[in-house]
């Protein structure tokens, strides 16, 4: 029985491509050309406005190269870029500058704490931590909004709000996704590494930083690529505890291109370019880390 | 090294399991006491009170639950975030999976689509709106300038665009437009689940007589529910708090005509805008009984999620 089935499997396989399966692969391929082009555009878009002077950016039809309509678009005005820089008070780079601060330590908390949790989650056995597992998972389904305001009075009575503080420190204390993330990645570490490094006398301490963190660098570099994504891309944080433009980040600084009913569309592409691309080119060297980790993420609990 | 003396009664290896898984997670359930649960109940008190943030709170029963119900700008608001949540779930899923299945099929250039799929997620929301915004204005839009091109080459008909942005019936499927471009992540994880699935199982179905539509729908999608069921889940609890993208489309104030005015931008002027910390908090704890009551229902509904035994190893 077995084996016929197996015979009919390798006809099955071997038999010449039918019309339907054509038409099926045209039709994927046509499909997929679409979608990729959709998801082009914006970007294309983004870019090309950035480039464009006054005249072209509301001509009807849109233009999408120099060349369709010359005498609205005849040459690539990189001059956005630079007016841009200087056209917020303080300049845009004060903005880069503090949200790769805010995004760098950020990472770094994330990276020092959530590991710590996930390892005493997964690599020690003591009571009470099947209960603590159960507690963050359920975090997991918690809504920033319930937390939001205890935590904003908080910071206020600290003196905090207005500081860089409420977007960096929180994070140092765990991420529940992260942990659930590290932990499966720990789980699938075989535990005789550890007892063997037990055996040799090693404390517990010296087993997580010398055996199981070295052997867990892809998943800790997914858990920092997200950490410094999400902190880059925030607009909410920002928005509630920073009050002073010096302290301002990326996405608050956009909006000073925008006035009331006006709009500088040419610089604020400008500056959207330049504060996406950095993080694409980042993206393509750590391509691989990242489908990894964003893999690792999908697993069910 | 160890400070503490054996005990007789539970072993010493117990206890220096347990000093020492605590002081792994001890970060972690500082941040769990100090950054949740005290947040947590603090804000049901403060739910039951009214608290403008400076005098102390002011207990007032379920007076702020009262007006949660009763308040006809909030209605709008809880109404449009359902009606933006119902579109933008269905749509998410259909076309981060539909992608996912077809770069699945042996396809060539797989790495180039999954990237540039991938790309959108890259963008910090504020950019993706101010672009969405001017790729959909009405009136010298690209989208528009697209369709209305389109249609009049194919059919001779001068049609006008839909109104996008500026207009009340088509301002929350933009916004559900924007956030079907930002599936790469979720693309990937149903990529990755459908690598997971046994060729033997495709093969013998192809055996049994099964075409390709059979086969993802009655083979390759059942095995791959848990991860549709998570993705479900999640999905849910972020566009029920969707802010960034409508807060930036409507300048924060909900226009055109409120209809993207959501319940996180409400919470928002109650909290910060009007110093409403009482009603905010009421807000804010009866998103969270939607969100548990719902993930209960999804849960409690989850039988058509195929947990299976044995083909994971």
């Amino acid at each position: 029985m077995a084996a016929a089935r197996g015979i009919a499997v390798a006809q099955v396989r071997e038999r010449s491509r039918t019309g339907v399966e054509i038409t099926l692969s045209i039709l994927k391929h046509l499909a997929l050309m679409l979608a990729g082009v959709s998801f082009l555009i914006p970007f294309w878009w983004m870019f090309a406005t950035s480039l464009k002077p006054n005249t072209a950016i509301f001509h009807v039809p849109p233009l999408l190269l120099p060349i369709q309509d010359p005498e609205a678009w005849n040459e690539l005005v990189w001059s956005n870029y630079p007016r841009a820089f200087g056209f917020t008070r303080p300049p845009f780079t004060t903005f880069i500058w503090n949200t790769i601060v805010i995004a760098g330590l950020a990472m770094l908390g994330a990276v020092f704490s959530s590991p710590l949790a996930a390892y005493g989650l997964s690599r020690i056995r003591w009571p009470g931590r099947g209960a603590l597992f159960g507690v963050t998972l359920a975090t997991l389904f918690l809504p920033a909004f319930v937390t939001l305001i205890p935590l904003f009075l908080i910071y206020r009575t600290i003196g905090w709000v207005g500081t860089p503080l409420p977007l960096i420190v929180p994070h140092w204390f765990g991420d529940a996704f992260y942990i659930f993330l590290l932990r499966q990645f720990f789980m699938t570490i075989p535990l005789e590494l550890s007892e063997a490094a037990r055996i040799d006398g090693a404390s517990e301490l010296r087993i997580y930083s010398s055996v199981i963190l070295p052997l867990a660098k892809p998943a800790l570099a997914s858990v920092a690529l997200f950490e410094f994504l999400a902190r880059w891309r925030d607009f909410f944080g920002p928005l509630i505890f920073l009050t002073r433009k010096e302290t301002y980040t990326i996405s608050l600084g956009l909006n000073f291109y925008r006035y009331e009913y006006d709009t500088e569309w040419g610089m604020m592409m400008a500056m959207s370019v330049v504060v996406t691309l950095p993080i694409i080119v980042l993206f393509f060297f750590v391509q691989r880390t990242f489908i990894q980790g964003v893999t690792l993420t999908g697993i069910k609990g | 090294m160890a400070a503490y003396a054996p005990r007789r009664r539970v072993s010493s290896v117990t206890v220096r399991n347990t000093v020492a898984g605590v002081l792994f997670c001890l970060p972690w359930l500082i941040g769990l006491l100090a950054f949740r649960a005290y947040p947590i109940g603090a804000a049901f008190w403060y739910s039951l009170t009214d608290y403008a943030g400076m005098n102390p709170p002011e207990f007032i029963g379920a007076a702020n639950y009262g007006w949660l119900l009763r308040d006809t700008e909030l209605r709008n608001a809880a109404y449009n975030t359902a009606n933006y949540t119902v579109m933008a779930i269905p749509a998410g899923i259909v076309t981060a999976l539909t992608l996912a299945l077809i770069l699945n099929s042996r396809t060539r250039g797989l790495a180039f689509y999954r990237t540039l799929f991938f790309l959108p997620i890259l963008v910090p929301s504020a950019a993706l709106a101010i672009v969405w915004l001017q790729m959909f204005n009405p009136q010298w839009g690209l989208i528009n300038t697209l369709i209305e091109g389109i249609v009049y080459y194919t059919t001779g008909l001068q049609i006008a665009g839909p109104g996008w942005t500026s207009s009340t019936e088509w301002s929350k499927p933009t916004l559900v437009l924007l956030n079907t471009w930002v599936i790469g992540q979720a693309m990937v994880i149903y990529l990755a689940a459908l690598q997971d699935v046994p060729q033997d199982l495709l093969d013998a179905s192809s055996v049994d007589g099964a075409n390709w539509y059979q086969k993802i729908w009655h083979v390759t999608v059942p095995l791959i529910t848990p991860v549709i069921f998570f993705q479900l889940v999640t999905g849910l609890i972020g566009a029920l708090q969707l802010f960034t993208e409508p807060f930036i489309i409507s300048k924060g104030i909900g226009e055109p005509a409120q209809s993207l005015m959501m319940y996180s931008m409400q919470l928002y002027r109650q909290a910060f805008v009007y110093f409403n910390m009482g009603r905010a908090s009421a807000m804010a704890w009866a998103l969270f009984l939607v969100i548990l009551l719902l993930t209960y229902v999804i849960f409690r509904s989850s039988g058509w999620v195929h947990y299976g035994g044995e083909e994971k190893k």
